[in-house]
């Protein structure tokens, strides 16, 4: 075989690419972290998903224990299934409750599991029955907006009245019917 | 009755449509023979290599110089924005993302244009002004087997080797950048950035990318050599026109391929 040296370079680039894919792949994308064993699958229905995608983390206590497999949209209770491959290496309790958090302010949404106290664990197919939504944040300032507008109507005839007791209840009311008051909750007990 | 000289736009105009619709059947034609034909280029693949070190490897030393600088001037200018939001350590996901799904696909296709493009086009449009490619038929030796088939496999081989390059390469260039000069904490660019790029959707769409704008890249090249006038200036002509409908070609195609790759 002649023009070896041609065929040296050729042979350097070739590698050279290879490494730079191996390179990209294990160091600048996510292939060695997601991928996370045999896993096994359980769907949980939820009433409004906000803006879970496929391949979303799972969390639980904040460590990864699995990905959203597929979100699919039943038409007989009008609700998401969203089925969740959870690693093979963590169980849960059959009255798991999962939650749709957002990570940050804005970030991406991913699914919470807190566990219960049940003796059963889950297993693959099953369903976790206890849910709760993902939180939409136009629909809780919109709401909170309207409780703020019928605060001030409710306070005009009040002033006018001179009532303060009652302008107080009324203000009381708008505040426990507002939104935002189950966030605000566990912050404040 | 109309004088001539008002139709005259109408007449150059209809020309220059049908003679546009020629040649991009002609160039489709070129492609179905190359392909066809493209049996010995893997036969004698010495051929083949040959051609992959004068397109590939000469281009390393523009593909990765460029690539640095591009990586560079993206950390800079991410960085610069970034900071107003308090998310400086997000610069090395601007950066992959950017490279990865972008510009490198697009910039090595635009400087694999200029470098090797150009290169292929005035070889072959040389070789038949001298009429060596006659020469070769009539020695019932196939132009297109032995000329033009390795020089497009060549081609599809190396621009997914330098689109790679191009990214890996710019992403460390934003690394010195980011890193070191501006002093971002090397940990969270890293992880932001293990964090936010796919393997399937980011790079494995960015290699199918440089995939396909290898092909388009090659095969005007090839065809504009191969079409050119046997003379010094349909030579020059058909070099020039290698660069710009390479150019927009790779332009176009990446819209159409990015909107079939991002699932709204």
């Amino acid at each position: 075989m002649e023009r070896t040296t041609i065929d040296l370079w050729v042979g350097i680039f070739v590698a050279l690419g290879v490494a730079a894919l191996l390179g990209l792949a294990m160091k600048v994308g996510n292939l060695t972290t997601s991928n996370i064993g045999i896993t096994y699958t359980v769907t949980a229905n939820f009433e409004n998903i906000g803006g879970l995608k496929p391949r979303a983390p799972v969390k639980s206590a904040g460590v990864v224990v699995g990905r959203v497999g597929d979100i699919k949209f039943d038409t007989e209770t009008f609700e998401a299934v969203v089925s969740l491959n959870v690693d093979k290496r963590y169980n849960f309790p059959k009255d798991t409750f999962a939650n749709i958090y957002t990570a940050g302010l804005l970030g991406e949404q991913y699914i919470g599991l807190e566990a219960g106290g049940d003796e059963a664990m889950l297993k693959n197919g099953d369903k976790i029955t206890q849910t709760q939504d993902a939180v939409v944040l136009e629909k809780m300032i919109s709401q909170f907006l309207y409780n703020k507008a019928s605060e001030s109507t409710n306070d005009a005839p009040a002033a006018t009245k001179s009532d303060s007791a009652s302008s107080t209840k009324a203000a009381d009311d708008a505040l426990t019917a507002s939104p935002l008051d189950a966030i605000s909750k566990p912050v404040t007990p | 009755m109309i004088k001539r000289s008002r139709l005259r736009p109408f007449r150059t105009l209809g020309h220059r449509t049908t003679d546009r619709i020629w040649r991009l059947g002609a160039g489709a034609r070129l492609f179905w023979l190359t392909l066809i034909s493209s049996g010995e280029s893997f036969r004698r693949f010495h051929l083949t290599i040959r051609e992959v070190y004068f397109t590939g490897v000469m281009s390393l030393i523009i593909i990765v110089v460029s690539a640095f600088f591009v990586g560079m001037v993206l950390a800079l200018q991410g960085y610069n924005t970034l900071q107003k939001y308090g998310s400086s350590e997000a610069i090395g996901v601007l950066v992959a993302l950017a490279l990865v799904r972008e510009l490198g696909p697009v910039v090595t296709a635009l400087l694999f244009a200029g470098r090797a493009g150009t290169a292929i086009t005035a070889e072959i449009g040389l070789m038949k002004a001298t009429e060596q490619l006659s020469a070769m038929e009539m020695m019932a030796v196939s132009p297109i087997a032995r000329v033009i088939a390795p020089r497009f496999w060549a081609g599809v081989i190396a621009m997914p080797v330098l689109a790679a390059l191009f990214s890996m390469v710019g992403i460390l260039g934003g690394y010195l950048v980011a890193v070191p000069l501006i002093g971002v904490d090397s940990g969270a660019f890293w992880s932001q950035m293990q964090a936010n790029v796919d393997w399937h959707d980011d790079i494995v769409n960015g290699v199918i990318k440089s995939v396909v704008f290898g092909v388009a890249c090659t095969m005007i090249a090839l065809f504009e050599g191969y079409d050119a006038p046997p003379t010094a200036e349909g030579v020059s002509r058909a070099t020039t026109r290698t660069v710009v409908i390479s150019s927009l070609a790779v332009l176009g195609l990446d819209f159409v391929l990015t909107s079939f790759m991002i699932t709204l």
